[in-house]
């Protein structure tokens, strides 16, 4: 039984950290939900010159060919000091969904950008409040020009580049595609959404008959974005579980430090209770995101159970995390100067980003239907 | 990251399943988790009986034990991987958990070298069993705050009291008990440890039936048991100190319950129809299977985690505390649920009427208790949040004062 990262992902997971605390501290965090900035340059420069950004990116592509695992400890480590940077548009869904349908020519027109960091990638599938599907995906394709309006796409203002899902008139599941599009054309326009979390940026684009081109074959588009989102949703996780950790210890370390009736709280069953329910969730979430993390590594082919597992396990435990973090300070956890705020909005964003939690369940369900009879 | 046994971890689960496959038989997963067996209890316990001494005679009983007590002196992770081995042949079981994995490590603790020798092999080979005799009317979760009483008398002890939720104490040979010396100073100061024989004049064992029908635990009456000073555990009045070896073992004895999980779930939701349609198509349903899903692969991965830490020699993190937090609660709530998805039906405890003869609607009954016996939720949460997350103790009232000045556990009132 070995069923825990090597010494050398840990030794990553480490550096990764090192570099956070140092350089991404609740005040950075804070800087950018104060201004309009879509992320934070210095952060993100960082990152990429330790080379995270290219981390699982093939070394033919200018990265480290490293991979899942390797991802998984980065993005555990983002999650914790909850890092208002583009990593999670740029690697696990823009590069993911090149490394998985894109041609040689597309790979290298834009992955060793990416992996250097030189540039941001994005992927765009919703359109407003609709859950994107083959039902309700309007955005159109065809003779090579994409037309249609995203919303909310995540780092869409400083993105260059773009897989966008689109309808290209085939039946059923086959209705969608994905296109590979370059977002600085005139014909792209695109303005900053306000949202929950403004620490991670989002924005409105519209496509007037912008150039773009297919990745993978016309209709594939539906199971090529599910397949990413798999993916995704076990690397979010590994960053929900790093956000659930630190608004626990940052809950504990409250509970220890305020005193009432003559009392730390921390004493009391009802927040030493509320506290190990924490844990609990934390613990299982992080056991069903290293299992996630495994199957990803290996391409296995429960990845599809392994990662709604991960995904519901996580979003439920970073919830819990951060919402009871706020009600654990009391009022001066919902001031605008204190920290709980940062955890409570990205675990509601991170709850969103593949669609919520009774979506994943859905999935999940379709999955052990699929399997034998119990 | 995998999940493959080491080369010598491997080479043990051979041998181990080797040696199960000539001496029992494989489990037929045709039948059915109704969690009642239809054999009496006299025919079970010698069952169990004949094959624990099979066991031990093979050093399967007790891997990790010294070899001079009838043990392998081998590993946890290779006691783990016997454990799976043997959860996949038809062998009995539930009479010697609470001996071999309370009693006797406590005994071996504290007890001389010849007691050792006299008590341990027996109760390995299945020829004694022993219960543990802790709790109380007025002391549960508070085990401290016992009453029955033990008074010097020459060199023997006399107990006088009443201890209660004794499993199996009326098919036990030994028991080990805690009682109190001096009711004139503080609670935990006051307590001293036995071990005695369950046949001693004066012990009369009644049996406790529970909500489910069953009797598997025991109101234990002591009036003027006289027992020899030789079988003290301990220093007279560092009864806690003993005890405490008991209770660090009981959370390894008592394991994650089984029963009927998701599986089971999914099975029934097909094969019921709701209202509106079949119950797999119903989106709280599968929320609710997802949920439970979720949780049974959480716990399972943890494990996972738990064991790689073992396989490499290293302490276990506390991560294997969340165990009972979340699967006494998910059994209750599982079955209480598919109940739900019975309607009307769901009432009906019936071996031939309800899905799987009845199985949900037994373990919603008996996860009531589960959700109590060997640290309710409640005080589970206080061990995770005290000893995991390093809170604070609740302000104790009851630490300095002595024992019988307290209010309700002493003799004050």
């Amino acid at each position: 039984m070995n069923f825990d990262f090597s010494d050398d992902q840990k030794m990553l997971k480490d550096q990764a950290r090192k570099f956070l605390e140092d350089k991404c501290s609740y005040d950075d965090v804070r800087t950018i939900l104060e201004s309009d900035d879509s992320h934070h340059d210095g952060v993100w420069n960082g990152l990429c010159e330790l080379g995270f950004a290219g981390a699982a990116i093939p070394e033919e592509f200018g990265g480290l060919g490293l991979g899942a695992l390797e991802l998984a400890v980065i993005a555990e480590e983002l999650g914790r000091a909850a890092a208002p940077v583009p990593f999670s548009s740029s690697i696990y869904m823009f590069a993911e969904a090149l490394k998985l349908g894109a041609s040689d020519a597309q790979k290298s027109a834009w992955l060793p950008q990416i992996a250097s960091g030189e540039i941001i990638g994005t992927l765009a599938g919703a359109e407003g409040t609709q859950a994107p599907s083959p039902r309700t995906v309007k955005a159109s394709f065809a003779g090579g020009k994409l037309s249609g309006r995203k919303l909310p796409v995540p780092d869409g203002e400083t993105a260059s580049v773009a897989v966008v899902l689109v309808n290209t008139g085939g039946a059923g599941e086959q209705a969608l595609s994905l296109v590979l599009v370059d977002l600085n054309q005139e014909c792209v326009t695109r303005s900053a959404v306000d949202t929950i979390d403004p620490t991670r940026g989002h924005a409105e684009i519209n496509f007037d008959n912008a150039d773009a081109t297919l990745i993978g074959d016309e209709g594939d588009g539906w199971a090529m974005l599910k397949r990413v989102e798999a993916g995704a949703a076990v690397l979010m996780a590994f960053e929900q579980v790093g956000g659930a950790e630190a608004a626990l210890e940052m809950a504990k370390e409250y509970a220890l430090d305020r005193y009432a009736f003559g009392r730390q709280i921390g004493s009391y069953q009802a927040i030493k209770h509320r506290l190990a329910d924490m844990y609990v969730k934390l613990e299982l979430a992080k056991s069903n995101a290293y299992y996630g993390a495994m199957i990803l590594s290996e391409d296995g082919a429960e990845l599809e159970l392994a990662a709604a597992s991960a995904r519901i396990s996580a979003t439920e435990a970073y919830r819990f995390a951060a919402q009871e973090c706020i009600q654990v300070h009391g009022g001066i956890g919902f001031t605008w100067e204190a920290n709980p705020q940062f955890h409570y909005r990205r675990s509601k964003l991170l709850a969103l980003a593949l669609g919520s939690a009774s979506r994943w369940k859905d999935r999940l369900v379709a999955e052990l239907e699929k399997s034998n009879v119990a | 990251m995998d999940f493959n046994d080491t080369p010598e971890e491997a080479k043990f689960r051979a041998e181990a399943r080797a040696w199960l496959s000539a001496n029992a038989k494989p489990k037929d997963p045709s039948k059915v988790k109704a969690g009642v067996s239809q054999k009496s209890e006299a025919e079970r316990l010698a069952r169990a009986k004949e094959w624990q001494a099979k066991k031990a005679e093979a050093g399967y009983a007790a891997i990790t034990w010294p070899t001079e007590y009838g043990g392998l002196g081998g590993t946890p992770i290779q006691s783990v991987i016997y454990s799976q081995e043997e959860s996949k042949f038809d062998v009995p079981g539930g009479f010697f958990e609470i001996g071999l994995g309370m009693c006797i490590p406590t005994m071996m603790k504290w007890a001389t070298k010849e007691q050792c020798d006299r008590y341990v092999k027996p109760a390995l080979f299945g020829e004694e069993i022993w219960c543990q005799l802790f709790s109380e009317p007025a002391a549960g979760s508070d085990v401290a705050g016992l009453r029955t009483k033990c008074e010097k008398d020459g060199d023997e002890w006399v107990i006088n009291g009443q201890k209660v939720w004794t499993s199996g104490a009326h098919f036990c040979d030994y028991g080990i008990i805690v009682t109190r010396s001096d009711p004139t100073v503080p609670k935990h100061k006051g307590l001293t440890f036995f071990f005695l024989d369950m046949k001693t004049p004066g012990i009369d064992i009644r049996p406790i039936k529970q909500i489910s029908g069953g009797s598997g635990f025991n109101e234990v009456f002591f009036n003027d048991v006289r027992v020899p000073d030789s079988q003290r555990l301990g220093d007279v009045g560092e009864g806690w100190k003993v005890s405490l070896t008991t209770l660090m073992n009981e959370r390894l004895a008592i394991g994650q319950g089984s029963g009927v999980d998701y599986e089971e779930l999914l099975k029934l939701a097909r094969e019921t129809e709701l209202e509106n349609g079949p119950a797999i198509k119903d989106s709280n349903v599968r929320e609710k299977l997802a949920d439970w899903y979720v949780q049974s692969q959480g716990l399972k991965y943890t494990k996972f985690r738990t064991l790689t830490a073992l396989s490499k020699g290293q302490v276990p993190g506390p991560e294997s505390s969340i165990g009972k937090i979340v699967s006494g609660p998910k059994m209750q709530d599982l079955a209480g649920f598919a109940m739900d998805i019975q309607g009307q039906g769901g009432v009906m405890q019936d071996t031939e009427e309800s899905p799987m003869a009845g199985a949900f609607q037994n373990q919603w009954i008996g996860a009531a208790g589960y959700r109590i016996a060997g640290g309710t939720d409640e005080i589970l949460r206080n061990i995770v949040s005290e000893q995991v997350l390093g809170l604070p103790q609740d302000i104790r009232v009851d630490k300095k004062v002595p024992f019988n000045e307290l209010p309700g556990a002493g003799s004050k009132k």
